[in-house]
């Protein structure tokens, strides 16, 4: 691309710009390929885990049907392929291709311990509550992290610096789950000053859900100590995170720069270092958005907040395969396009990225 | 790490006075130890749990014996930590649990590593094709949520044997450390020694196994004993999720015992669940500074003075 533009001098500036457009372009199919792949790596291992490990839970499911019901094999083989969205008795690669078929139109089989209801029915049900929680809870954590960390860089090595870095060591130190049973230990049981059992739940029973100041105050009421988790455990790395990059863009020449024109010291920190040192910090939150993810898979089963990772839990520990392979395909495409937002976020924040992905 | 480079190359470096090289990282390390109180402390705490990992379940006796009239008892001097929902003992089951935590832990951080030392180093050595490829696989399962695909691949195999169990957490365990290890490979590649092996024609497996791979002990087993403390919680989400037979101890039996025999709703029941997990954050603790204290002795650069 690069080389194209260089033959036709005459229109440099049109040709730069073209190559660049068709550089951005380029890096976005290749991010966009990417995402596409983990999404079928992932259904493909699904489809494989659930098809050719021995004592698959379809072999187990058709045999239960046979043993306890009498059911013919056939018989039972359809019922198998109504749940699963699988037929056993097709050839392995037409089963593959019919599951990628289904898979892409969305049906994602049925419940085993309810049948009849659509995976993707009951996933949608509960995935609202973990988007709310785990985002509010990331952003709590990232935004008041960034300030955190630009006051520990700017008032390096005083007393407040030192006991931030303590609290933030601290905090990134103590896995999510194990924190929420610290809390239901603690301040629910022992201490009794939060009311954990009413609190369980996504809302309060006959709370309708509404566009309403009772319905978000109910929401936020039982959603306050998943949040509270997510926020206080993941504060702990973007505080420590910021502050490093922040000590290296004070070291910046275009800092000393604008200091030498006179601009007041408020301007500088927020619209010359803050808007820089807080670049580093988007490649982190593609790591941290899987990692919450993953954590509200165990945070929420200790508060008993009925969101997406309850319904993992519950379906992993009654093994139904079904909805438990939808919920993992699920959870994994929203990380990848999550992944991808903030990545493309990050190529929109910082050009500089779109011309050094050339080198490759 | 001299020896390597001198017998190929003779790079000033090797010719370094002789007595800085022949301080042995044994005298360093005791050297260092004096210093680093918190570092020392570190590995006190761990070599007493080596010690009831390796002597724990010889001086203690298996036998549960069910006491429905002590159940949930606080600290005593029967029973040094309270007792369970069944009225056992938590001290022994704390002592006899510690095995397999450490056992499962560090054959899951070998696992890890062995995986990610292989195929990061290849990947960083050939570059090319094969490069992409391993980098995309790395990619790919980095970006699904390390407890889920845990979770999720646990349900499908049954997790009866420690080795098992290990290689599940590894499965999932290995992409960061790749990741790590074939950066510093990446630049390992541009010295001067490894250049002037290539330049010898010695090989892919000389310039890896003799060349780069001595050259990062260090580096590996400092990556060992972080990926121990993420194989430790991956051994504890499994067992919080049930997804291990119930049998036998382990300190993420216990919280998970604790969990679904509705302990963390019982007011007394702070002890059973509580201890468990003062015991992993106390292991933990010791893991990271070890890590910390074991990246200062072997980079002189980092400490101060």
């Amino acid at each position: 691309m690069a080389a194209i533009a260089q033959e036709r001098p005459a229109t440099a500036r049109f040709g730069a710009w073209g190559a660049l457009r068709g550089l951005w372009s380029h890096f976005l199919v290749r991010r966009i390929a990417k995402a596409i792949f983990t999404i079928y790596f992932v259904s493909s291992l699904i489809f494989f885990m659930v098809r050719l490990l021995p004592g698959s839970p379809v072999d187990v499911y058709i045999n239960t049907l046979m043993s306890q019901y009498g059911y013919t094999y056939d018989v039972a083989a359809d019922q198998a392929r109504s749940i699963f969205s699988v037929s056993a008795d097709k050839p392995l690669a037409l089963q593959y291709v019919d599951y990628l078929k289904n898979v892409a139109r969305g049906d994602l089989g049925q419940s085993v311990l309810s049948p009849g209801v659509p995976v993707t029915e009951i996933i949608f049900k509960y995935l609202w509550w973990t988007i709310f929680s785990v985002g509010l809870g990331l952003l709590i954590a990232f935004t008041t992290g960034v300030v955190c960390g630009m006051i520990m860089a700017y008032r390096r090595n005083t007393a407040i610096d030192n006991i931030f870095s303590v609290a933030a060591s601290l905090f990134h130190s103590v896995p999510s789950y194990l924190f929420a049973i610290l809390v239901v230990v603690f301040f629910g049981v022992r201490l009794d000053w939060l009311p954990i059992a009413n609190m369980r739940g996504s809302l309060s029973s006959g709370q309708q859900t509404e566009l309403s100041f009772a319905f978000v105050e109910d929401a936020l009421y039982h959603a306050a100590l998943p949040i509270l988790t997510y926020a206080l455990t993941g504060l702990g790395a973007w505080m420590l995170l910021m502050k490093s990059s922040t000590i290296a863009t004070l070291d910046e020449d275009f800092v000393t720069a604008a200091r030498a024109r006179g601009l007041t010291e408020r301007r500088i920190a927020i619209r010359y270092v803050g808007r820089n040192a807080i670049l580093p910090l988007f490649t982190q939150l593609t790591v941290a958005i899987g990692f919450v993810v993953g954590g509200a898979f165990l945070v929420e089963p200790i508060f008993q907040y009925q969101g997406i990772g309850y319904t993992l839990f519950k379906a992993i520990q009654s093994r139904d395969y079904p909805l438990l392979q939808g919920i993992f395909l699920l959870i994994t495409i929203s990380v990848v396009v999550a992944n991808m937002v903030a990545d493309l976020l990050y190529t929109r924040l910082d050009p500089r990225i779109r011309t050094s992905g050339r080198s490759d | 790490m001299a020896q390597t480079t001198a017998d190929l190359a003779h790079i000033p470096a090797a010719e370094a006075p002789a007595t800085e090289h022949h301080v042995g990282w044994w005298q360093v390390f005791v050297r260092f130890l004096r210093r680093d109180k918190v570092g020392a402390a570190a590995f006190v705490v761990f070599g007493f749990f080596v010690f009831l990992a390796i002597f724990g379940p010889m001086i203690t006796s298996s036998s549960k014996v069910t006491d429905l009239t002590q159940i949930y008892d606080p600290p005593s001097r029967d029973h040094l930590l309270g007792t369970d929902y069944a009225g056992h003992d938590i001290f022994t089951q704390i002592v006899r649990g510690t095995r397999s935590v450490m056992v499962v832990g560090a054959l899951a951080a070998a696992m890890s590593t062995m995986v990610a030392m292989t195929f990061g180093a290849l990947a960083a050595l050939l570059g090319g094709r094969v490069d992409s490829v391993i980098l995309l696989l790395t990619d790919v399962v980095l970006t699904i949520p390390y407890i889920v695909l845990l979770g999720v691949l646990a349900t499908f195999v049954k997790l009866s044997s420690p080795v098992f169990l290990a290689f599940i957490i590894a499965a999932v365990a290995w992409p960061t450390l790749l990741r790590a290890v074939r950066a510093q490979v990446l630049s390992l590649k541009e010295r001067e020694y490894v250049e002037a092996a290539r330049v010898l024609d010695l090989g892919t497996s000389h310039i890896l196994f003799r060349e780069v791979l001595p050259n990062m002990t260090s580096y590996i087993i400092i990556n060992f004993v972080i990926a121990m403390t993420n194989a430790i919680y991956g051994q504890i989400i499994l067992y919080f999720f049930g997804l291990v037979p119930l049998s036998g101890d382990n300190w993420g039996l216990m919280i998970q015992l604790g969990y679904t025999k509705g302990a963390i709703f019982f007011n007394d029941s702070l002890w059973y669940i509580l201890m468990p997990i003062v015991a992993i954050a106390l292991l933990q603790l010791s893991l990271v500074m070890i890590a910390r204290s074991l990246e200062e002795i072997f980079n002189p650069r980092l400490r101060e003075g």
